[in-house]
């Protein structure tokens, strides 16, 4: 069976349906969240945390999150808010050859600028080698760190994550 | 026997019982709480991750943010917490024996709110007798609250929300979860929980289940195996996972014992993990005087937990005249609202007609007797 209610990987349609994924167009125009939410379950802070109406959910809260491209300045207060980890800011413009994804990280170690990791896909297979640009770690994620990750391009539909780095004792 | 005498005793200092209190003694009444565990919020202060829900419901704050926000408003509100106090019983007339500093003594109250929580259901199979093998809260304990790692490579048992977040959790306290296995043919937890354990590398295994623990002074592997429609393994298909651990993850029941004692009416709602208290809308069980509030009332969850433990405790508190009737029927309807929202959805649904069945059963039990509403 496929879908995130049997593999917990959202499924190629139900991304297509997910109102919360933006064109590829517009993600090759810039910065842009992606909202991979694609399972009614009553939450809704990603809505409130946007101070520029760029995602709405509504009165009924199990609604899906609605990202309004237009609106969205790439801020990136989604992406450490939603406790769903399901938020990424997705840029295609970033070079010729190569995009960059936002991500959540919630382990340690944390990387650094400059690190060649190993970029993961939602099934938590390695993509490719991503290069880490930024590493935001402020009192206002609560804890989660949000890392910046240089990549090729033509994977930027595909990489989600980091694999996690080994602790040394 | 000393006797203490107060207003309004709850028992549970956790989501619900912390919630009643500070709603109950805001509004003036002599509050008194009592906890076996030598520290309050009860299941609280190990969630580490960030809640979901609406603002109203802390969400994005994480669980043990919001377990301190309770207990300082507790304080100032001038609950008095008694920890390390164990409530042995109950009698007819809501009288409580406890023990407190290693003596026996007893609480009468007006009202006693119960909010003694949940346990962990288990499983049993052969080799589960093994250390190593243990609940999956158990081990969320010793790795959030004790800081003990309690193994390092984990076979988790079970797919709802518990042993999605327990398994994220581990893997951020440094342990690898080699597989969760889940006997249903689909996860019963929130995708999103799910999706954070598959990007990290974990499989989930749907239609499959634990066979056996081997090892002989603790678990070293755990043998899985594929289920059938009948949730029958299926030979041929078993595997053995270098396991050192193996984290039960099957479910909660309501800690009901006190309960029993005092006479109340139960009914069964397999949903809500076994025999439940009959309760009206504002959490008053059939022993007059006598409410309930939290995961006693049916497991669910921390938020509704919160909200039921507000509204037993102004209705408790309205009941002794320290707020208006009208002023604690307003509020009390605002977080019936905000609890319909709690269980809304699909995922909602069938805590929804759980709690509707429950109050049906409460509804008829007060015909059959002649008691007016």
């Amino acid at each position: 069976m496929n879908g995130v209610h049997y593999t917990g990987i959202p499924s190629e349609e139900e991304l297509k349906r997910c109102p919360g994924v933006p064109t590829p167009e517009r993600v090759l125009r810039g910065r842009i969240a992606c909202v991979e939410c694609v399972q009614e379950i009553p939450c809704n802070p990603c809505e409130q945390l946007c101070r520029f109406g760029a995602i709405s959910v509504g009165e009924q809260i199990t609604s899906l999150p609605q990202l309004h491209e237009e609106r969205c300045t790439g801020c990136g207060m989604c992406v450490a808010g939603c406790p769903g980890l399901a938020i990424t800011l997705l840029d295609g413009s970033y070079s010729e050859t190569e995009a960059t994804i936002d991500f959540p990280y919630e382990y340690l170690p944390l990387p650094a600028p400059g690190d060649s990791v190993e970029a993961v896909g939602r099934d938590g297979a390695i993509v490719c080698t991503g290069t880490v640009l930024k590493v935001t770690k402020v009192p206002a994620y609560a804890g989660t760190a949000v890392i910046r990750m240089a990549i090729p391009k033509e994977y930027i539909h595909i990489v989600r994550s980091m694999k996690r780095i080994k602790r040394h004792e | 026997m000393k006797i203490i005498e107060t207003d309004i005793a709850i028992v549970g200092a956790g989501a619900a019982g912390l919630s009643a209190a500070a709603e109950a003694a805001r509004a003036g009444a002599k509050v008194m709480v009592f906890d076996e565990n030598r520290l309050p919020g009860g299941q609280l202060f190990k969630q580490i991750h960030k809640f979901f829900g609406s603002h109203d419901h802390h969400a994005g704050i994480r669980g043990y943010q919001i377990g301190r926000d309770l207990l300082s408003e507790v304080r100032d509100a001038g609950a008095d917490v008694r920890l390390n106090t164990i409530v042995y019983g109950m009698q007819p007339d809501k009288s409580l024996g406890i023990i407190c500093d290693g003596k026996s003594c007893v609480v009468r109250a007006e009202k006693v709110i119960v909010a003694a929580g949940a346990k962990e259901n288990y499983m049993a199979f052969p080799g589960s007798t093994l250390p190593g093998v243990m609940g999956a809260g158990a081990a969320q304990t010793m790795a959030n609250v004790n800081r003990v790692l309690p193994g390092e490579r984990i076979v988790m048992i079970g797919s709802g929300n518990v042993g999605l977040i327990v398994s994220y959790q581990l893997m951020q306290a440094g342990a690898e979860i080699l597989a969760l296995v889940e006997a249903a043919p689909a996860i019963g937890g929130y995708g999103v929980h799910a999706a954070k354990l598959r990007r990290a590398g974990v499989p989930i295994l749907v239609s499959h289940t634990v066979t056996r623990a081997i090892g002989s002074d603790k678990v070293e592997a755990a043998e899985i195996a594929q289920v059938d429609e009948h949730f029958q393994p299926i030979p041929g298909t078993e595997q053995i996972l270098p396991a050192d651990t193996i984290c039960l993850a099957v479910g909660l029941n309501p800690m009901t014992e006190l309960l029993w004692m005092s006479g109340c009416r139960f009914t069964y709602i397999g949903p809500f993990g076994g025999h439940v208290p009959l309760h009206d809308a504002c959490l008053e069980t059939t022993v007059p005087g006598l409410y309930v509030a939290g995961d006693i009332t049916g497991v669910e969850e921390a938020s509704s937990a919160m909200e039921e433990g507000r509204l037993a405790g102004i209705a408790a508190a309205c009941s002794l005249g320290f707020i208006p009737a009208a002023e604690a029927e307003k509020r009390m309807e605002m977080i019936r609202h905000r609890l319909d929202t709690l269980r809304s959805g699909s995922f909602g649904a069938v805590r929804r007609q759980s709690k509707e069945k429950q109050l049906q059963a409460m509804q008829d039990y007060r015909e059959k007797e002649g008691l007016a509403q």
